[in-house]
């Protein structure tokens, strides 16, 4: 059948495929992959970018490691103070910068396709605003250590997202009642937060209030490990819904149409990212703008009339990367937390995104 | 015939909520036929429609396909044996109008195979036949309504299913682009043997053009066969509470439907 | 008649927030303060302290009420809240400089705190509004989120690296009215009256509005114009508001729903509505922070979303919901 259709078609017709892709299929026509060029450019400057910044941030600092002695220090080669600084302290932390950045940029990608909303969110559930409040209580209350802390804000985030769900359950859950509810307890939690701070001892609450903002400052090796191996759990999870996702981007009585299992999709993506979500903010704190900044920018680059999870977790990883050097150096010896250059790079570059693009007359 | 047919629906209790729409419904659709739903707004035709095609889940009975309870299959499955062009569907910014008919490949592709050969000519085809070929690289923003239309059709298409149901295809369309996309779904009826289900609005689209017709009110089939032995002034007043006559359509000797004029009457009262 | 008993609550709200406090003062006692003052500590207090805070707080959440429904139309948005136009990221920034370059505090942060918030709005709409047409919603909302995380970012930036900035701006964020006198109020006064007239005069071209932009210019609706004038308005008033109290977001963001279950999606009505509920939450809140912990008071930004909250929930769960 498939022969009398192409035939069918005039000879002029050119040989045919979505815009801007390339095909590629095995010689019996059984495999067939299709990619976009600009989009696999875009990947892999990313991924170079990343691996630069790495290279450099490893390298860079008060106690400066030239770049010749890097690759030696690495395996334990080389000064002990060396070593030290490259295996004990620069990578590990440089490393949990990729792997939160990822996990935000995957997450947020995923919220945004989900809600079909640029604003679209971990914090609609409340997941975020139950994480610092559950960090903020662990901080300034009960006086714990880092570990406490993370669980304390896991325990905040999970409670809340469940409250959350429940209280919009009602005949089901419609996602307009669940956005307001989220809000709503958000609100509440907000409310408390500020209870605390303004009660506060101020140096306490500065702590606090650093948490909240979000920093990679004296992460670890197990810190990185935590973020990684949650990344590689759950980011695949997410990858394999992705083309689903694109289809459900159509709409939902398109793509069930399609043969999309839509619910199924829809509860398994969220679940997965909020969990993302959860392993990043336990590790850095709840960083800003990566997980709405990083998919934004990811598919302006791929020019992709859709959502990119790829692109948008490699866009996270440089952000967060970049960002955490520049949080190490820009005022140096102080450090910033990275939180605040997220912000002001993140927003900065979408803000003059947006600018230019709107000059040149499209939307 | 129930036997038969690939597609039916039995004892169908149709809700949203708690809002029954429709109780103890029973339906066929007639292989090989280009069945349209017609009556009132709010009779029921778009949920019956959603129900045949599994985006609405009946709240008692069950619908059929191939012998089947529809839920059983997997998605995908059912995708590929069933089409459906929706009232309302959203083209995500900036796609283009290939990249979205070739979305409809999707009960056709795995992650191993995401865009086979036949994938491409298939797509072609589907463009060709609904004649947005020359629009492959725009952009589905830049196009007009009935460009738009043309293409969403072309994506259910490229789904390359027996089945296809379309819920009012024909909204939106100016009448050269109404009867355009009427005829294309004759063809596809007629040379391709499609099985097409439509729900339309106008009375005398769907008496030109069904081969079968199902007339509903309130939730309920109140008649359905051939349009030529079933469709009468009565029947039209009493589903729709216009008095109307019917006549012969002068092109193709189907009903045609013409209200009684009733500006005169009113004016006796005046 | 809904809006006749809406005012007849505010006005209960009001005579509580002037007789309850940390020293309850009887109602006779009030009366006679505000007929026939003898100028004895009791009616001091009322007439210096309490009548002004309670007028600011009525006009702080009218204005909030006002511009969070403002915003709601324009963008058309029901996640929408003056927030998203950089007003509060933008007055914490300018709060934030105040006490950081010149040491401001109290009373004195007023004028930074509303020329920020409007400088930042400005900026927000006139980034959102360049290209071939005016500002689209989404435009709006990813101009004002981006400048919001920029502004933000700086203020995080000064306070981790400055104690005493920190220690005043975590007391301003949380949004208070505490020892707010009439000057505070005189000074942010006429812009809350202009965007009040200014938001009841729209109302009718918000109608148009909500039927999305071609039907509204079929109608004869000038849309930039009333998209520009809209954001005027949400300018004025939640940059007058925000100086005067500090960032008290949520109750623009829950007043406009809470109306709409009341109105539907009339404007004309949603808008008075929203005004008075909002005026009738803040003195509420305001007059229950001074009695809830003895001894210490609450800020009126705690107790709007720890009050407001569960009531907004519990609507929302009872309610179907007017989609916007």
């Amino acid at each position: 059948m498939n022969e009398t259709l192409t035939s069918a078609r005039p000879d002029t017709a050119a040989p045919f495929r979505p815009r801007d892709t390339l095909a590629w299929r095995s010689p019996k026509g059984r495999l067939s992959f299709l990619m976009r060029p600009r989009t696999l450019v875009v990947c892999l400057a990313l991924v170079a970018v990343t691996f630069v910044t790495l290279v450099v941030s490893v390298s860079v600092g008060d106690y400066e490691i030239p770049l010749p002695v890097v690759p030696g220090a690495l395996i334990g080669q080389g000064e002990r103070l060396d070593v030290f600084f490259v295996q004990g302290v620069r990578l590990p932390r440089a490393l949990t910068a990729i792997g939160v950045g990822a996990a935000l940029g995957i997450a947020g990608a995923v919220f945004q396709s989900l809600s079909r909303n640029a604003l679209g969110s971990p914090d609609i559930i409340g997941f975020t605003s139950g994480a610092a409040t559950g960090a903020v209580f662990a901080i300034l209350v009960v006086g714990a250590s880092r570990v406490v802390v993370s669980l304390g804000a896991i325990a905040g985030g999970l409670v809340t997202a469940a409250v959350v769900y429940l209280l919009a359950m009602r005949n089901g859950v419609q996602g307009y009642r669940l956005v307001l509810v989220g809000i709503g307890v958000s609100a509440m939690l907000a409310s408390v937060r500020d209870y605390m701070m303004t009660r506060a001892d101020l140096t306490d609450a500065l702590g606090a209030q650093i948490w909240m903002i979000g920093s990679l400052n004296n992460r670890g090796w197990g810190e990185a490990a935590a973020v990684w191996i949650g990344v590689a759990l759950l980011a695949p999870v997410l990858l394999a819904l992705g083309r689903r996702m694109r289809f459900m981007e159509l709409g939902e009585d398109t793509a069930r149409g399609l043969g999309v299992p839509t619910r199924s999709t829809q509860v398994i993506a969220l679940a997965v990212a909020s969990a993302l979500t959860g392993a990043a903010i336990a590790v850095a704190g709840p960083i800003g703008f990566v997980a709405l900044a990083a998919p934004q920018l990811a598919r302006r680059l791929t020019r992709t009339g859709g959502t990119t999870l790829v692109g948008s977790a490699l866009m996270g990883a440089t952000l967060l990367v970049v960002a955490d050097l520049v949080a190490l150096r820009a005022l140096a010896p102080t450090q910033l937390p990275v939180g605040v250059v997220t912000a002001v790079i993140g927003g900065g570059y979408l803000i003059w995104l947006l600018y230019t693009e709107w000059r040149g007359g499209r939307a | 015939m129930t036997q038969d047919a690939r597609l039916s629906g039995r004892d169908l209790t149709l809700a949203y909520d708690q809002r029954v729409i429709s109780r103890d419904l029973a339906v066929t659709i007639p292989d090989n036929s280009f069945t349209v739903i017609v009556g009132p707004n709010a009779c029921g035709k778009s949920t019956l429609l959603r129900a045949l095609s599994r985006t609405l889940k009946p709240a008692e009975g069950s619908v059929l396909l191939d012998g089947q309870v529809i839920g059983s299959y997997p998605a995908k499955e059912v995708a590929r044996r069933l089409g459906l062009l929706p009232q309302t569907s959203i083209a995500p910014d900036g796609i283009g109008v290939a990249d979205l008919v070739a979305r409809g490949r999707f009960p056709h592709q795995s992650f191993l195979r995401q865009w086979s050969a036949q994938d491409e000519a298939v797509v072609a085809e589907a463009m060709e036949s609904t004649g947005v070929s020359a629009l492959a690289d725009r952009s589905v923003d830049e196009l007009s309504g009935g460009q738009r239309q043309r293409v969403w059709l072309a994506m259910v298409l490229a789904q390359q299913t027996p089945l296809l149901l379309l819920d009012e295809p024909t909204t939106y369309l100016d009448i050269a682009h109404q009867m355009d996309m009427l005829d294309l779904c004759a063809d596809l009826h007629a040379e391709r043997g499609h099985t097409l289900v439509a729900v339309l609005h106008d009375l005398n689209h769907a008496c030109r053009y069904a081969t079968h017709l199902i007339v509903m009110k309130d939730g309920t089939i109140v008649a359905e066969g051939e349009p030529a032995t079933i469709v009468t002034a009565d029947l039209v007043e009493k589903v729709f509470g216009l008095p109307v006559r019917v006549i012969e359509d002068p092109e193709t000797a189907t009903p045609m439907i013409v209200p009684v004029d009733r500006r005169g009457v009113r004016r006796v009262h005046d | 008649m809904g809006l006749l008993l809406a005012l007849g609550a505010l006005l209960v709200c009001a005579l509580l927030s002037i007789t309850v406090g940390a020293k309850p003062i009887p109602v006779a006692e009030v009366w006679a303060a505000l007929t026939a003052h003898d100028g004895g500590y009791d009616h001091n207090v009322i007439l210096t302290l309490r009548v002004p805070r309670t007028i600011i707080g009525i006009f702080v959440g009218a204005a909030l009420g006002l511009a969070g429904a403002l915003m709601q139309a324009l963008t058309r948005n029901p996640l929408a809240e003056p927030g998203i136009l950089g007003v509060n990221s933008g007055a914490a920034a300018a709060v934030v400089i105040a006490v950081f370059l010149f040491g401001m505090g109290g009373a004195g942060l007023v004028w930074p705190a509303f020329i920020g918030a409007a400088v930042a709005a400005v900026a927000v709409y006139a980034l959102g509004s360049r290209g071939r047409s005016a500002a689209t919603p989404v435009r709006l909302a990813l101009a004002g989120t981006a400048m919001a995380a920029v502004l933000q970012g700086l203020v995080h930036g000064v306070i981790v690296l400055n104690d005493f900035v920190f220690d005043r701006i975590r007391f301003w964020q949380v949004g208070s009215l505490t020892g707010r006198d009439l000057d505070v109020f005189w000074q942010v006064m006429p812009f809350l009256v202009l965007g009040i007239v200014l938001t009841l005069a729209l109302g009718p071209s918000l109608n148009t509005i909500a039927l999305g932009d071609d039907l509204a210019a079929t109608l004869g609706a000038r849309i930039p114009l009333i998209r520009t004038a809209t954001a005027v308005a949400v300018i004025l008033l939640c940059g007058a508001a925000t100086a005067a109290a500090g960032p008290i977001w949520f109750v623009g963001l829950i007043i406009p729903h809470v109306a709409r279950i009341i109105t539907g999606p009339d404007q004309r009505w949603l808008l008075p509505y929203s005004a008075v509920l909002g005026a009738v939450l803040l003195t509420a809140a305001d007059t229950v922070g001074r009695v809830v912990l003895p001894g210490a008071e609450l800020e009126v930004g705690i107790i709007t979303a720890l009050v407001g909250a569960p009531l907004f929930i519990a609507l929302v769960r009872t309610k179907r919901m007017a989609q916007l």
